[in-house]
């Protein structure tokens, strides 16, 4: 009865003040963001996300593309599609950045432990697939082969063009790049990624195929595996819906029974199989 | 290289896996082997299409040349792909340029010789629109989803659908 | 150590209901209670008994609410009124943040307001329900909102059992009412004859302290009986009814349905059903700069499911058709809610069908869908 009164908790709405300390341009239009972590104890797992809280603008869910196993700074690229965006990406060093996070439950990379891992990147989707390299690099004994299957516009929308000359170069590892429109100078494959397919050989009893890009893209790569024999367990996506609190209690970013942001963003093929092909789910 | 050598050669192309023996054998009466240099066209559009490639080595870029533009690369093709269906479906033209991007083998298959042999023997003209369906229908999927710009315009697609 | 335990019931006549308005207030409690304005029966501050809204009959119906004077002087006359009590618990519209940068330096000022003692009066089964719900939403996972949490520790709930479920009231199906069992600190029953009184059970300390304060006699067998027959009638006035069973499944089945194109044609998305639901929980955060950009605040605002820009993600919205958002809705509430809560979103209340310029019924389209999927099954079996 007479009890004190309670008092309000930490709002886990509330953003924690950090620093751009690098901004580094990856394309005409994609950056890539160094900000200093909230506190020294910022960890994250491979595909996990964070609120990202432009002053004034708005908050922004985007994918943390670094290293977990340098977590002395939090990376994330951007591509600029729209008004907050084009704001977050026009940050330069030293400027404030409001961040909450990491959310979400990330890619399998622990399960995948002992197998083959296949990562299918479409656009942007590489972002999110770049701790998962990281990981594997980092822990190389624990996995088998290193697959990339990465898909781009054209030429000049391909990221970590550096990087991905880079791990082409390493054992067991294949990198394969693609683009919708390639112009007579490109060398290398023209044509979806799903056709990328055909240029690899799997064993599907230890293969992980993870899977992130434009949800069309992610269905029918999915697909791709499910025809090589991988099972629909083995075959992980990373969900796009508009999320706007990152924890479960805002609403918006459902998709059938779970909430993209907590439950997700990484779901196997097996549970989404019955939504992702429903409309306007 | 002697024509029976062929056999094979043609049995372990993806292509033609798993076709029984003597139609391999029939096919082999067609076939023949090439290279390609480098920038060598493998068709021309427009040109009268009698043969496919089963591709051995190398990478062949499918192009379309508009006035004004040039040159767009549509697909790149490489060993264990196949080139070429215009043989199959009457008027037997190319409709698209096939360039050799880097030095090219590849398995050139008589199409008017096939055609007629098709005629007789109508299981081997199953098998072989059997695999010609799956091909096409993979490269009619890819064209659609090339033709929907996912990673740049998903906008335009979306805002179109929600008027 | 109490010397003796204090009583868990008693007997408190209507002449003395002003004597819980003092205990409440002597505790320091604001009241929050049934009272009328703008011709409706709402929640809002009440300062005494006499401001309750005593005396009147609801009417419901789909997209239909009247309120008639009646002869009884019944104390707590409405149903589940149009506010539900998560606007206390759950404000439509906070100021969460003051957020100023100067020089790169920036600093976050809380805005929330600080929590009162609030004593909820009046809270029909189906609310208690409801209560039960958004706190397994906003406290029961890993992340809480501790606005909510405050407020809802900081809050007394006295229910009053229902003896006359309105015509579009369905809490019966949901397994909500009429009557509460559990979740109350105090627990009215309203008995008109032969003397108008009230039955109070307490089911907290908070409550039972608050019982000891009041002039309450131990209850009698015939009061007992009085409030069991009560429950009785209260159980057979239903005119609607939600098969439950599979309802979860029935529901998923139609997600591809052409009968949200039906409904479509009727609703407005004017998000009436996802404001008056008492569960209804999604919440937008808005973001203003003032003109010199110096400052910014973070506001979180009541969203719905109805409106196009719920769903959008660069680009354009997910659920661009009316159809696909009342599929959103109900599919929420009686199915994904379960997998999501591990509990129904629905607790029969009825107010999103009274208070629908449609009329759209949610029990009518549970049935119908539910009778698509069984009628499908049917010829997929034969």
């Amino acid at each position: 009865m007479l009890a004190e009164m309670p008092v309000i908790s930490r709002d886990p709405m509330q953003p924690a003040g950090c620093r751009v300390t690098h901004v580094k341009k990856e394309t005409h239009d994609t950056w890539t963001l160094d900000v200093t972590p909230p506190d020294k104890h910022w960890r994250f797992q491979p595909g996990q996300f964070s609120m990202l809280y432009v002053f004034g603008v708005g908050e922004l869910p985007i994918s943390i593309s670094g290293d977990p196993q340098h977590p002395s700074k939090q990376t994330y690229t951007v591509r600029a599609v729209g008004m907050a965006t084009r704001r977050l990406v026009s940050l330069k060093p030293k400027d404030w950045l409001g961040v909450r996070g990491p959310f979400g439950n990330g890619w399998p990379v622990e399960q995948a432990r002992g197998k083959d891992v296949v990562l299918v990147a479409g656009g942007i989707g590489l972002a999110p697939l770049r701790p998962v390299i990281y990981h594997i690099l980092a822990h190389r004994a624990d996995y088998g082969r290193l697959i990339l299957l990465y898909g781009a516009r054209s030429p000049r929308d391909i990221i970590y063009t550096a990087e991905l000359k880079a791990w082409a170069k390493l054992p067991q590892t294949e990198i394969l790049t693609t683009v919708d429109y390639g112009g007579l100078s490109w060398r290398g494959n023209v044509g979806v990624v799903t056709s990328l397919f055909r240029r690899i050989a799997l064993n599907p009893l230890r293969t992980v195929g993870m899977i992130c890009g434009p949800e069309i893209m992610m269905s029918y790569a999915a697909r791709e595996f499910e025809q090589k024999g991988v099972s629909r367990h083995d075959i992980y996506l990373s969900m796009e819906r508009n999320m706007k609190c990152g924890i479960g209690l805002c609403g918006h970013c459902q998709h059938g029974p779970n909430f993209v942001c907590k439950d997700g963003p990484v779901f196997t093929y097996s549970s989404l199989e019955r939504w992702i092909y429903k409309r306007e789910i | 290289m002697e024509v029976k050598d062929l056999a094979p050669v043609l049995e372990q192309h993806a292509f033609l896996a798993g076709l029984p023996k003597q139609h391999v054998d029939l096919l082999v009466g067609c076939a023949s082997n090439r290279k390609f240099d480098k920038g060598e066209y493998l068709c021309r559009q427009g040109e009268s299409a009698e043969v496919f490639y089963l591709l051995r080595d190398g990478i062949v870029a499918v192009e379309l040349y508009l006035p004004q533009k040039g040159g767009v690369r549509l697909e790149t093709l490489r060993e264990g792909d196949v080139l070429g269906w215009s043989w199959l479906v009457a008027p037997y033209t190319w409709h698209f340029d096939a360039r050799a991007v880097t030095p090219v083998r590849a398995i050139v298959l008589d199409g008017k010789c096939l055609r007629g042999k098709c005629q007789t023997d109508y299981e081997l003209g199953y098998h072989l629109f059997a695999r010609f369906a799956t091909i096409m229908e993979q490269r009619l999927e890819s064209a659609r989803l090339q033709l929907l710009d996912l990673y740049g315009g998903a906008k335009e697609v979306r805002s179109r659908d929600a008027r | 150590m109490r010397a003796s335990s204090p009583p868990r019931e008693g007997v408190l006549p209507r002449s003395r209901l002003s004597a819980l308005f003092q205990a409440l207030q002597e505790w320091g409690y604001e009241i929050i209670g049934p009272q009328i304005r703008d011709q409706a029966i709402v929640y809002d501050v009440l300062d005494r008994a006499e401001d309750l809204a005593a005396g009147y009959r609801e009417e419901h119906a789909p997209g239909r609410y009247r309120l008639t004077p009646r002869a009884q002087q019944k104390v707590f006359a409405s149903t589940a009124s149009i506010h539900a009590w998560k606007r206390f618990l759950y404000p439509p519209e906070i100021k969460l943040y003051q957020i100023s940068l100067n020089s790169s330096q920036a600093q976050i000022e809380s805005l929330a307001t600080p929590v009162r003692k609030r004593a909820f009066l009046g809270v029909r089964p189906c609310d208690l329900h409801a209560i039960a719900v958004q706190d397994r939403i906003f406290t029961g996972g890993v992340y809480r909102d501790p606005y909510y949490e405050a407020n809802r520790a900081a809050t007394l709930l006295i229910a009053v059992n229902c003896d006359e479920p309105g015509a579009t009231c369905f809490c019966g199906s949901m397994g909500s009412g009429p009557s509460a069992t559990h979740g109350f600190d105090l627990l009215l029953t309203e008995i008109l004859e032969p003397e108008h009184r009230f039955l109070i059970e307490s089911g907290s300390a908070a409550g039972e302290a608050i019982l000891s304060r009041l002039p309450v006699t131990p209850p009698q067998e015939e009061d007992r009986t009085a409030a069991q027959d009560l429950h009785r009638q209260a159980c057979q006035k239903f005119q609607r009814f939600v098969d439950t069973n599979e309802l979860r499944e029935l529901m998923y089945a139609q997600a591809e349905s052409e009968h949200w194109e039906k409904v479509a044609r009727r609703c407005f998305a004017c998000a009436n059903c996802t404001q008056v639901c008492p569960t209804c929980f999604c919440v937008n955060f808005e973001d203003s700069s003032d003109v010199s950009g110096a400052t910014a605040q973070r506001w979180r605002r009541w969203d719905s499911c109805f409106h196009l820009s719920f769903s959008y993600i660069h680009g354009g919205s997910v659920r661009t058709s009316v159809g696909a958002r009342y599929r959103q809705w109900i599919t929420h509430k009686l199915a994904s809610w379960w997998d999501q809560f591990g509990t129904s979103g629905c607790v029969g209340c009825g107010r999103c069908v009274t208070w629908c310029p449609a009329a759209i019924d949610i029990t009518a389209e549970a049935k119908a869908l539910g009778t698509l999927t069984r009628s499908e099954r049917a010829h997929a079996s034969t």
